[in-house]
């Protein structure tokens, strides 16, 4: 006996596309369609199984376990919660709370991936747009420093590159295609123009194109690698497009330059809006990590790296960030919700996070869950549990409950956690 | 059971102007004296002390989309602006775009208990629900952005009205939304292009409609769908030279339809020298005056930080360009756009003074205290935060006469300002600020003291310095609970979120998800809010 629930929002990244088709056989997801490769794995190899909670290897009651976390947290002078972006909204209001009263530092995925973008929007702004409007308007496109092809397989599908518009009615033919990185990838192949920037040059080369925009003149030699003539070409079209946006990722935000290559960015398309309209999307990868950004900023005012040691809220970048905390050594103690810092941390403070007693909430097996005291499987949001995530541009998608487990939520644990913590 | 015995009670509603009276409270709400059962019940002694209904604010921005990209956005807004957690409240931080929590706890610390979140996209009305649900102890509501809605531009280019009746019905009820907000109607599609309207017969691109028509055909379908509050619009050309003429040609154009006008004084200004705007608040108040159906709130300037934030993406735009500050700005798909600039008002800036100068005049000639409502149009002129020194400025001619004295001296050039010796009296700021409000949002048991409405109550030691005396009540209740006293926050409970449900035919709805298939990034069935989602629900009736 199968049941078809349609409209269902997959939360592998931050295009949550929530068009697809889901195939339920008892507790067991039979058949997904419509998902990308990655995200059919996500929903079909979902083991809804009830797992009890881990005290230090041990299988344990939920109360003990409880009462562990409670008392890890309240004994530390400086916890530390990180995470957070591949759960629900939700639970993300819930950890805030937690780190509210135990006056904790907390953290999201966001610092190690789009931190230096909130940077940059907090410099010089951001002009933006929601996806549809680039399916619908966007006349010229510009991947920088991103993968779509790999990261978010149907953004090129649904938004970018093929769907059809209302002013983007032959679909591919009305687009024109610019891919920069500085090699050539998946996503550089389905472009109209690849420009390859040299490793670390993409300031040099943001700064150039404003300078261009300008109408300044250039000296004829390449510039970070790119012939001035190609530069030339590609603001001659951003200038005259109807409506122009630029993808960025992780290329610009990880690389030599970090915020200030995203601030030249932005300040390039705010500074494009005189001559057109142009807008700028950050290719967010986790499903719910903008989700994580709006919570952190309603509770506190701040998207990431947040304190609240003195009692109220302070912002520290590079000082409240979990990575720098960790290296550091800083924290005593740690809560990792939805996330697997153990795997993707830089040595040193992957190393420091196995020293101090660490309690995880993951609906799967993470490597930071081998390495925690207390473990408490959890339900996967928009699989057996409900709930809401925002997209890459901030729409909040409606997460529904396909399966019905015995798992708690993120938020019961974290609710009961408050509890126990009073 | 609750006793607030021997207050000066001024319940503009109820014909109460200082009369010594006793209010008892039953479960949330005014009871009458028959009712009482003193034995228990919980007595405060109000005996000298001014007594009115609950705050009521008409337009503020406190939650949604707009709101969180600013807190975002302005890292330094917030510095200096902590509130650290005091057992079981919460921290925040935040000057002009408080954090959550702290924004509940700011506006009942003032006295305030119901306030409208004014602008909502659809798309992202989840997310403002979501923050509702983290604001404490105040009522909210949020309204609906429409005067750029494609579906709804297409019905008017049909000529299909029902459809477009049909739309908005389900569309609040899509997003539990509690009126229809008009935010430059046609100008924010344009914006999409590059472009703008200026004058109510231009066309929307690529729907060959105008301003007049989306304002008209909005309005007509707020009267026939009984909504509580009439259609909240904030004009074209806003901030311009040109937008006291088109503000009066928008209120004839909307005689004998009820509609309220946000924030006019951004609206009220006529053509200066060398760019500085003169103010027409003259024409503007004699406007008002004269259309029966018509009531505005004012958005007063205050001096100082501000942050303003609104749909309309041209006008900010242009405030980035004039003032050179960072600038965010969000289009969003087939509904609405957006823009976020901070600004820092000064007395000695002409264009700044005669701002301030055109709210203050508006206040002063329009006769009618039911027609007109004290906001800052909060944080876009002002934080709401700055309430009580606007209330000192209506109530005390000496002080404003000082402050105007300090403007810069192209703004004191002819204005009225000086010969207007009005001074608000504490009746008259129960009504712009209470009574009036909560009829103009059709909340019946908001505003007022009279059996049966909700026992939001604040009470005040009557001072000389009205700021003072407004910015740090005695005693505020909430639905009958002590939620501030002293200025300082006692209790959170949470309030509660008004929407509207008018019934449409279902019909619609195949039309509705075509335009989705076609249009939208959003499934259908995925855009619309369940009750479920919205905490602490109550649907005010429409008709």
């Amino acid at each position: 006996m199968s049941t078809t629930i349609e409209h269902v929002a997959c939360t592998f990244c931050g295009c949550v596309c929530d068009d697809i088709v889901v195939e339920i056989e008892g507790s067991r997801i039979a058949g997904v369609r419509r998902a990308c490769a990655v995200g059919r794995g996500v929903l079909d190899e979902y083991d809804p199984e009830v797992r009890r909670p881990l005290l230090r290897g041990r299988e344990v009651e939920w109360e003990e376990a409880i009462e562990a976390a409670a008392s890890i947290l309240v004994r530390a002078d400086s916890p530390l919660i990180y995470g957070l972006s591949s759960s629900a909204v939700e639970a993300q209001r819930k950890a805030v709370e937690l780190a509210d009263r135990l006056g904790a530092i907390i953290d999201t995925t966001s610092s190690v991936c789009h931190g230096p973008t909130g940077l940059a929007m907090q410099a010089v702004g951001e002009a933006t747009c929601t996806l549809g409007e680039v399916r619908d308007r966007a006349d010229l496109i510009v991947f920088w420093g991103c993968n779509p092809a790999a990261s978010h397989p149907r953004h090129f599908g649904r938004f970018s590159l093929t769907p059809k518009g209302t002013h983007t009615p032959n679909g591919r033919k009305d687009r024109t295609v610019f891919v920069v990185d500085v090699r050539p990838t998946g996503s550089s192949k389905q472009a109209d123009h690849f420009l390859q920037v040299d490793v670390g040059a993409d300031y040099e080369v943001l700064t150039a194109l404003r300078s261009l925009v300008k109408g300044n003149d250039l000296a004829p030699g390449p510039i970070g690698g790119i012939p001035v003539s190609q530069l030339r070409d590609l603001v001659d079209r951003m200038k005259t497009c109807r409506y122009g946006v630029v993808f960025m990722g992780m290329g610009l935000t990880m690389s030599r330059g970090r915020h200030l290559n995203v601030g030249e960015l932005f300040s390039l398309v705010t500074e494009l809006n005189e001559y057109g309209r142009f807008s700028v999307i950050p290719m967010r990868g986790h499903g719910n990590v903008a989700g994580a950004d709006q919570v952190l900023t309603w509770s506190s005012g701040y998207p990431f790296a947040v304190s609240f040691a003195r009692g109220y809220p302070q912002y520290g970048p590079g000082e409240f960030t979990a990575v720098d905390v960790l290296a550091r050594g800083e924290a005593d103690a740690a809560l990792i919700i939805a996330s697997d810092p153990a795997a993707h941390f830089p040595r040193r403070a992957a190393e420091y996070l196995e020293r101090i007693p660490t309690i995880v909430l993951d609906p799967s097996e993470s490597l930071t869950a081998r390495i925690a005291q207390v473990v408490f499987p959890t339900a996967s949001y928009g699989l057996d549990a409900a709930g809401t995530a925002y997209r890459m541009d901030n729409v909040p998608i409606f997460l529904r409950r396909l399966l019905t487990s015995g798992r708690p939520t993120d938020e019961e644990v974290l609710d009961r956690i408050i509890e126990a913590v009073k | 059971m609750l006793g607030v015995l021997g207050g000066r009670v001024y319940d503009p509603r109820n014909g109460s102007d200082g009369e010594t009276r006793d209010i008892w409270v039953k479960d949330g709400r005014v009871v009458s004296p028959e009712e009482v059962d003193r034995q228990g019940a919980e007595i405060v002694d109000a005996t000298g002390l001014v007594v009115m209904p609950g705050g009521v604010d008409i337009h503020s921005h406190i939650v949604g989309a707009k709101v969180n990209a600013a807190r975002k956005f302005r890292p330094e807004d917030h510095r200096g602006a902590e509130r650290a957690r005091t057992g079981a409240f919460r921290s925040g931080s935040g000057l002009t775009v408080p954090s959550t929590h702290l924004t509940g706890y700011l506006y009942a610390e003032m006295g305030y208990t119901t306030v409208m979140e004014a602008a909502t996209a659809p798309l992202v009305a989840r997310h403002a629900h979501e923050e509702m649900a983290d604001v404490p102890i105040i009522d909210k509501a949020t309204f609906i952005t429409m005067g750029n809605n494609h579906f709804l531009m297409k019905c008017i280019r049909d000529g299909r009205h029902e459809m477009a009746r049909d739309y908005v019905a389900w569309l609040l009820g899509a997003s539990k939304g509690y009126a229809i907000k008009i935010v430059n109607p046609g100008g924010v599609e344009n914006w999409k292009w590059g472009s703008n309207v200026g004058e109510l017969d231009d066309e929307v691109i690529g729907f060959g409609v105008t301003p007049r028509q989306i304002l008209e055909t909005l309005a007509q379908i707020s009267d026939e769908l009984g909504l509580p509050h009439p259609p909240h619009i904030h004009g074209i050309n806003l901030g311009r030279s040109s937008s006291a003429r088109t503000s009066i040609e928008t209120m004839a154009a909307l005689d004998g339809l009820r509609a309220h006008f946000c924030h006019i004084q951004f609206l009220s200004y006529g053509k200066g020298r060398g760019g500085v705007h003169t103010s027409e608040a003259v024409a503007i108040a004699e406007a008002v005056n004269a259309h029966p159906d018509v009531t505005v709130d004012v958005g007063q300037l205050v001096f100082g930080s501000a942050t303003t934030m609104t749909s309309d993406g041209p006008l900010q735009h242009s405030l980035h360009r004039t003032t050179g500050s960072k600038w965010m700005n969000v289009d969003v798909e087939g509904e609405t756009g957006g823009g976020i600039v901070p600004v820092f008002y000064k007395r000695t800036n002409p264009i700044n003074a005669v701002m301030w100068r055109t709210g203050m005049e508006l206040f002063l000639l329009i006769k009618d205290p039911w027609k007109v409502f004290l906001t800052t149009d909060h944080p876009n002129a002002g934080c709401f935060t700055s309430y009580p020194h606007v209330i000192k400025l209506l109530m005390d001619r000496d002080y404003r006469a000082e402050v105007f004295e300090g403007i810069h001296a192209r703004a004191r050039k002819g204005s009225v300002l000086h010969d207007l010796e009005r001074e608000y009296s504490l009746y008259e700021i129960a009504v712009i600020t209470r009574a009036g409000p909560a009829r103009a949002l059709g909340l019946k048991n908001k505003g007022h003291l009279g059996v049966g409405a909700d026992a939001d109550i604040a009470i005040y030691q009557e001072m000389d310095d009205k700021a003072e005396m407004f910015a740090r009540p005695r005693y505020v209740f909430k639905g009958g609970t002590l939620v501030a006293r002293d200025g300082t926050v006692v209790a959170d409970p949470p309030g509660r979120t008004f929407y509207v449900a008018p019934s449409y035919d279902p019909g619609v709805e195949k039309d509705i998800r075509r335009h989705f298939e076609a249009t939208y990034t959003v499934s259908f069935e995925n855009y619309s809010m369940l009750s479920q989602h919205v905490t602490h629900e109550e649907v005010i009736a429409c008709g």
